[in-house]
């Protein structure tokens, strides 16, 4: 088969442009095919990194599933809340290192707003162990300050000292607003890839304050506490929606879960965010693969297209076949040339699609991060995708066959003198 | 005389579908080192003779034996086997694959067959000179042999063909209508050089025109109707 290399290589640089459009096809369609892979497994990262670094979230007792909707992706509305008196009790147990109460419900702008404490900044990890970073400002510290996330305040249009007032509820028309009393932004935390992004962040003890004078998710009619005089009520809150744990060993993770679903005072529940948030994902997961699906569609129309191209080239080819059959080629020989030929377009259209991919990757990874946090592997191919152009190479391989086969009929019932 | 290079006896070839033979020969044989002149009308049968002859076509009767071997009896691979090793072919226009250099064009049977390979480089020291003695000996200078055959003028590209029927030095060198691509004054020419190469490498030489002007010069000479009983139908 040596022999035939460079008689295959110089017979397809003769029609470079014709094969050369085949080959950039096939490029495209792999690199379709590998970009929806990678984002889908780079997705699929950064779902299950939503949150990292913490070992439990606790909430009261419902579906894990649930909790993991109200406290990570900060959506839906709790139906049940874990009391404060327990939430302390847990931040204060030998074997936690750390803990973030937070607690949802009120939203701006259609953004959830989240109640939680300093310890957030400090302790809260996305993705590979990552700590929230401030764009601009610095964490709360007063009654009055909120802290955006990234995409709340490009969405909105926030700058540092804008005031914004919270809606009670997840927002929606007709929501009441706790207009009375005005927020201000003091820090503007930098991209995370997160629903952090999509997040208010405001101190448990300032959600207490703008409810102080509701009840019943209705301001109390004749009642109207003024901002400064929030102050001299307790501002303790009652309860929380969920508290993320950090322990000081993972070991100790089961055990402390198997503890925390036997608390006597309350119904509670510790879920470990990883396996919550893959069977999440195996949810959502559908929509990437039915687009992997239609790539590899279009892959299977690249490699026609390519079957196509050699097929009708050979028409035209049938005397150069004819000279090589005078010339000792054997039709054995004359079928692994167009065999040969396919596959070395398959091959240079998967090389193409793959560097292609990397130089897409390598330009627009910086870019991707910054608007939208999803981190771009510029790792080699992962086992996945090598499975993947396996396949794309079998498939141009044995698609191949067909002109191949095509060929050897020819060059048979032609002999020496083609009829053309 | 040598004994024949090519022997043929009691033959009959018919293409499927015809209800009579396109050729039905009683003998026809042609010895080492012989020149001859096979004259023959388009539709006479030389092509399918030819084809025959390369083992190409096999005949559904008769002998056919070529170096002593018979070739009907070979497997398709040893036939296109034994093309390579012991026959060179030139053929009316067309012999290049256009893209390929000449010199590439000329060593193609050296792609294919070891034979003609270790035969070339008898007298050479690589296969790139090889060539290029032959190609110096048909007047093709140093300056066309890394050119596209496609670039050539149509007596040039006769002439590489030449010189790649004869490399490795084959037993026997077939041609089917070789000059009439090419205009009157060439053409004699041409068959010059041929037949001096054919001599040279001590290769039969088997050459087939409708042209009878060319048979000068033959000791030998064939008429196809007077071997082939049938009178040729395809």
């Amino acid at each position: 088969m040596g022999h035939l290399f460079p008689l295959a290589w110089k017979s397809a640089w003769n029609r470079r442009y014709s094969l050369g459009l085949t080959v950039l096809a096939i490029a495209l369609s792999v690199t379709l095919l590998l970009g929806i892979e990678r984002l889908r497994q780079d997705a699929r990262a950064g779902f299950e990194q939503s949150i990292s670094g913490t070992d439990l979230v606790v909430g009261a007792r419902s579906s894990p599933v649930q909790l993991m909707l109200y406290s990570v992706f900060r959506m839906g509305e709790a139906t049940q809340n874990m009391g404060w008196q327990s939430a302390r009790e847990l931040a204060a147990h030998p074997a936690v290192a750390w803990s973030i109460p937070l607690s949802l419900g009120d939203s701006h702008q259609g953004y959830p707003v989240v109640g939680t404490s300093q310890d957030y900044f400090r302790h809260f990890h996305y993705g590979e162990g990552l700590a929230l970073a401030f764009a601009q400002g610095q964490p709360f510290a007063g009654l009055w300050d909120a802290v955006l996330g990234a995409e709340v305040a490009r969405g909105l249009g926030y700058k540092l000292g804008d005031p914004i007032t919270l809606s009670h509820g997840l927002g929606g028309e007709g929501m009441a607003e706790h207009g009375d009393k005005p927020f201000r932004v003091v820090g503007i935390l930098a991209p995370t890839g997160t629903p952090v992004d999509r997040s208010v962040h405001i101190q448990l003890e300032s959600l207490e304050a703008i409810h102080l004078d509701w009840q019943g998710g209705a301001p109390l009619p004749g009642l109207n506490i003024p901002p400064d005089l929030v102050k001299k009520f307790d501002l303790t809150p009652k309860s929380i929606t969920a508290l993320l744990v950090g322990l000081h060993s993972r070991a100790r993770v089961f055990a402390m879960q198997r503890q925390i679903a036997a608390y006597p005072d309350e119904a509670l529940m510790a879920v470990l965010p990883g396996v919550a948030l893959s069977q999440l994902w195996d949810v959502v997961g559908v929509v990437e693969k039915a687009l992997l699906a239609i790539s590899a569609l279009v892959v299977a129309v690249g490699l026609a297209g390519l079957v196509a191209v050699v097929l009708s080239g050979l028409d035209q080819r049938r005397r150069e076949l004819a000279i090589l059959r005078a010339n000792g080629a054997r039709p054995r020989d004359i079928f692994l040339l167009l065999a040969l030929e396919g596959g070395l377009l398959t091959l240079a259209g998967l090389v193409l699609g793959i560097s292609l991919l990397a130089g897409l990757v390598f330009f627009l990874a910086p870019w991707v991060q910054a608007h939208y946090g999803l981190v771009l592997g510029h790792t080699p191919p992962g086992l996945a995708e090598l499975r993947l152009l396996g396949w794309v190479l079998g498939v141009g391989l044995a698609a191949s066959l067909f002109p191949g086969w095509r060929a050897y009929r020819l060059s048979l019932a032609d002999g020496l003198t083609p009829r053309t | 005389m040598a004994p024949p290079l090519l022997s043929l006896a009691d033959l009959a070839f018919t293409w499927p579908g015809q209800p009579v033979p396109c050729l039905d020969i009683p003998a026809f044989a042609v010895g080492a080192d012989e020149q001859v002149f096979l004259h023959g009308e388009s539709g006479s049968g030389k092509s399918t003779l030819l084809n025959l002859l390369a083992g190409v076509l096999v005949p559904q009767r008769g002998r056919l034996e070529a170096l002593g071997q018979p070739l009907p009896g070979l497997s398709a691979a040893a036939r296109d086997r034994f093309r390579v090793d012991h026959v060179g072919l030139i053929f009316q226009q067309f012999n290049l694959i256009p893209y390929l250099s000449v010199l590439d064009n000329v060593l193609l049977p050296c792609r294919f067959s070891s034979r003609r390979r270790q035969r070339a480089l008898e007298n050479a020291h690589d296969l790139r000179a090889a060539a290029g003695q032959l190609l110096a000996h048909l007047d093709l200078g140093e300056d066309l042999w890394k050119r596209p055959a496609a670039q050539l003028s149509v007596g040039q590209q006769q002439r590489v063909a030449a010189a790649r029927a004869l490399i490795g030095r084959p037993e026997i060198v077939i041609a089917d209508e070789p000059t009439s691509a090419l205009d009157a004054s060439r053409q004699d020419a041409f068959l010059d050089l041929l037949r001096r190469e054919c001599t040279a490498a001590r290769a039969a030489l088997l050459f087939v025109s409708h042209d009878q002007r060319l048979a000068e010069g033959f000791a030998r000479r064939v008429a196809m109707q007077d071997i082939n009983r049938s009178g040729g139908a395809a």
